[in-house]
């Protein structure tokens, strides 16, 4: 006998919590949108994969000639400036195409929004899922680069899975909050990037906790990244580490990602009428 | 035992310009919250916003088992029923009561991706829909043989015809094994061979006690899958009840389209016009090519003249109207275009105006047509009547053999001719052509005829 089955569809109001089991049922279908989003990402290109860290590497050459050599910034006493810019970029790289790719993931699959059920949280957590391959990949680049500079891995690499969960968190948050806006206003096109332009500048990437004021150093943790940043180079670099505000911005990504959610779970509802 | 749908006062209210292409940017809302307070009366703000039912007050009950068709005409709500059920957007009151796990499939192929290859797509398409992954890989075999695509699992589908990609999108949906599948019209695609099939596959699956919600214009379908039928007008439910009778209730509905029944046919007030449309469409008059009225029967071959007359509300930069024939299974067999017309002036200036669509001989197989009359500005869709009004063609002798053409969508004239190898003096050409085959005008007649 089939178990007994029975759901209700009526209208709905106001803040909708996110349904676990029926996202723990259809768990396959976002590994298969995973799937397809890194299928299809690179094909018909000619580099195909390498694009994944060619955009850190290429970043990284230009940050480290003009403002290392030229500007004289200075990273981490510790380690060559290359080294320490990738490790930025590695993980702020992750976030942007993250945010980028997923705040426009809705519109990219509106006839599926349109035509079949599915929980809709699953289209920009897809695409930001897929991303990971690439952070994985400009990890693997920043392993070489380590060799190559004869910088050893610390125990404190243990700690890197949690600032990895924190970036996915905040693009998370921040892809499902934006997707779900782009929906009903196409605003967000022109504001994604204009952030991700803006966020590389407000974030430590290119230069050092250090040369903020000790005053205003909490403050940075507002921003989610700034901590996962300080974070990788920690955990991978063994560079100094900024606990306050890396504790402020994985607090910021959490909340982050219940924000997006519910904000997501919000909008969903029209989402099929007005899309 | 208790229904396996339960359908309790269910309604659903659309805003005008809400499921339009137009959408609010941030700055549109931003300045109505700002301009609001000064608006002197919030009355006057809530009553130019206007709201439609796209369904009203519908209440049925769907036993376990059943096979259910839901008809109407365009714009009944059938399409609005099916969001609503298969959970894509939400009723605004009442509700649906599913007791059972449920697959709908409004259309072959959701999620396909043109640069995955047919293999990767079905296993895609298969989880999109809500199948597991093991039983995908346990049916993919069956699926590849339905969907007739064997040489070409491994070719990326935008490089499949669109036949292909329709069968290999049904053939993942026909092996779904929910309790309750809701189908909506996707049998209208595909050629005649695989529409069989697919019917075929669906009377198989409705063996096996499955229940079924079925949406189409192919009324010899509802009425080969179906026992039970529901009839929607307008976003009501007026008829629930066997089958053979909603049918009859349906097609009666149909010969009305269009207010009265001479040469004239109002569209100022067409009940199938969406309400976000302002008319446009306000009249059509029916008349042979020597100016006499004609009623909404022609003979084939014969002339029509249609004379439309419309009210253009702004200067109309790039004014386009379209013609549609529809068959009574909601295929388009003729679309007739201004866009398709040579020199003709799109640049049409505000105020009352008559456009004429001359067709010299009207080749349609003989039967029941509806005409769909649609305006377009550039791009944009600014006015549309489906089901406008039903066309008859009826019987003639269009070849003079006294042989009416009875099967296909169009007659055209034609030449047969056989040569015999063993006896070339047995050679015989037989032409069969119009007669009145000399008339100039025909052939321009049969080039600007677009079949879609």
């Amino acid at each position: 006998m089939q178990p007994r089955f029975e759901l209700v569809l009526r209208p709905r109001k106001g803040w909708q919590p996110l349904d676990f089991q029926e996202v723990y049922l259809q768990r396959e279908l976002l590994g298969f949108l995973m799937w397809r989003d890194i299928k299809i990402r690179y094909r018909q290109t000619l580099l195909g994969g390498v694009w994944a860290v060619l955009q850190p590497l290429m970043a990284m050459f230009v940050f480290t000639f003009f403002f290392h050599r030229l500007a004289g910034v200075k990273g981490d006493p510790q380690v060559p400036y290359p080294v320490f810019a990738f490790a930025g970029l590695s993980v702020w790289t992750f976030f942007a195409n993250a945010l980028s790719q997923s705040s426009n993931s809705l519109l990219a699959n509106q006839q599926m929004v349109k035509k079949v059920y599915f929980p809709r949280i699953f289209i920009p957590l897809g695409t930001i899922g897929a991303m990971l391959l690439d952070l994985l990949l400009s990890l693997v680049l920043l392993a070489f680069l380590m060799l190559y500079y004869r910088i050893h891995l610390t125990a404190h690499v243990l700690l890197l899975p949690l600032f990895i969960v924190g970036a996915l968190l905040s693009a998370a948050g921040l892809g499902m909050m934006l997707s779900a806006l782009n929906v009903s206003f196409r605003d967000v096109k022109y504001v994604v990037p204009f952030l991700i332009q803006m966020g590389i500048f407000v974030t430590p990437v290119i230069y050092p906790i250090r040369v903020i004021p000790q005053k205003w150093i909490l403050l940075m943790g507002l921003n989610p990244m700034a901590g996962m940043v300080i974070g990788f180079r920690y955990s991978l670099l063994g560079s100094a580490a900024s606990w306050g505000v890396m504790g402020i911005s994985l607090a910021v990504s959490a909340l982050t990602f219940v924000v997006g959610l519910y904000v997501f779970r919000r909008m969903e509802r029209h989402f099929a009428d007005v899309i | 035992m208790e229904p396996i749908i339960e359908v309790h006062q269910l309604s659903k209210r659309y805003r005008f310009g809400h499921s339009v292409q137009r959408t609010a940017t941030a700055r549109e809302v931003v300045m109505r919250s700002l301009t609001a307070p000064f608006r002197r009366r919030r009355a006057e703000d809530s009553s130019s916003e206007a709201f439609f039912w796209a369904l009203k007050d519908i209440d049925f009950h769907v036993n376990a088992g059943e096979i259910v068709g839901i008809i109407g005409a365009n714009g009944a709500g059938k399409s609005t029923m099916l969001k609503i059920l298969s959970r894509i957007t939400d009723p605004t009151e009442g509700s649906v009561t599913l007791r059972g796990r449920m697959a709908s499939l409004l259309e072959v192929g959701t999620g396909f991706h043109p640069e995955l290859t047919g293999r990767e797509n079905i296993f895609l398409n298969g989880a999109v829909l809500g199948m597991r992954h093991a039983e995908i890989k346990q049916r993919f075999d069956e699926i590849v043989a339905f969907a007739e695509v064997e040489k070409f699992l491994d070719t990326p589908v935008k490089h499949y015809s669109s036949g292909m990609s329709v069968r290999l999108g049904f053939a993942v949906a026909a092996h779904l094994q929910p309790e309750i599948l809701v189908v909506d019209e996707v049998l209208a695609v595909g050629d005649m061979a695989f529409q069989k099939k697919c019917l075929g596959k669906m009377s198989e699956v409705s063996k096996t006690g499955r229940t079924i919600l079925f949406v189409s214009h192919n009324m010899a379908a509802v009425e080969n899958l179906c026992q039970r039928g529901i009839v929607l007008e307008k976003g009501r439910l007026v008829y629930d009840g066997d089958v053979k009778t909603s049918i009859a209730r349906y097609m009666a509905h149909a010969h009305q389209a269009g207010e009265g029944q001479g040469s004239e046919i109002d569209l100022t007030t067409a009940s199938t016009r969406k309400p976000k449309f302002d008319p446009i469409l306000r009249k059509v008059s029916l008349s042979t090519n020597g100016g006499e009225p004609a009623p909404r029967a022609v003979t084939l071959g014969s002339s029509l003249r249609l004379e439309i007359s419309l009210r253009l509300p702004d200067k109309a930069p790039g004014f386009r109207c379209g013609i549609g024939f529809n068959s009574v299974f909601g295929q388009r067999v003729l679309t007739l275009h201004t866009f398709f017309a040579p020199g003709f002036n799109d640049e049409v200036l505000a105020g009352d105006a008559t456009l004429t669509c001359e067709i010299p001989s009207l080749t349609l197989v003989p039967g029941e047509y509806f005409i769909f009359l649609y305006v377009d500005f550039g791009t944009e869709r600014k006015d549309a009547i489906p089901d406008a009004f039903m066309l008859s063609v009826l019987d003639s002798d269009y070849f003079g053999t006294g042989k009416p053409p009875f099967s296909g969508v169009v007659v055209m004239p034609h030449r047969w001719n056989m040569a015999t190898a063993t006896q070339p003096d047995n050679q015989q050409q037989i032409g069969l052509q119009h007669k009145s085959e000399q008339d100039p005008t025909q052939d321009a007649s049969l080039q600007n005829s677009h079949t879609v």
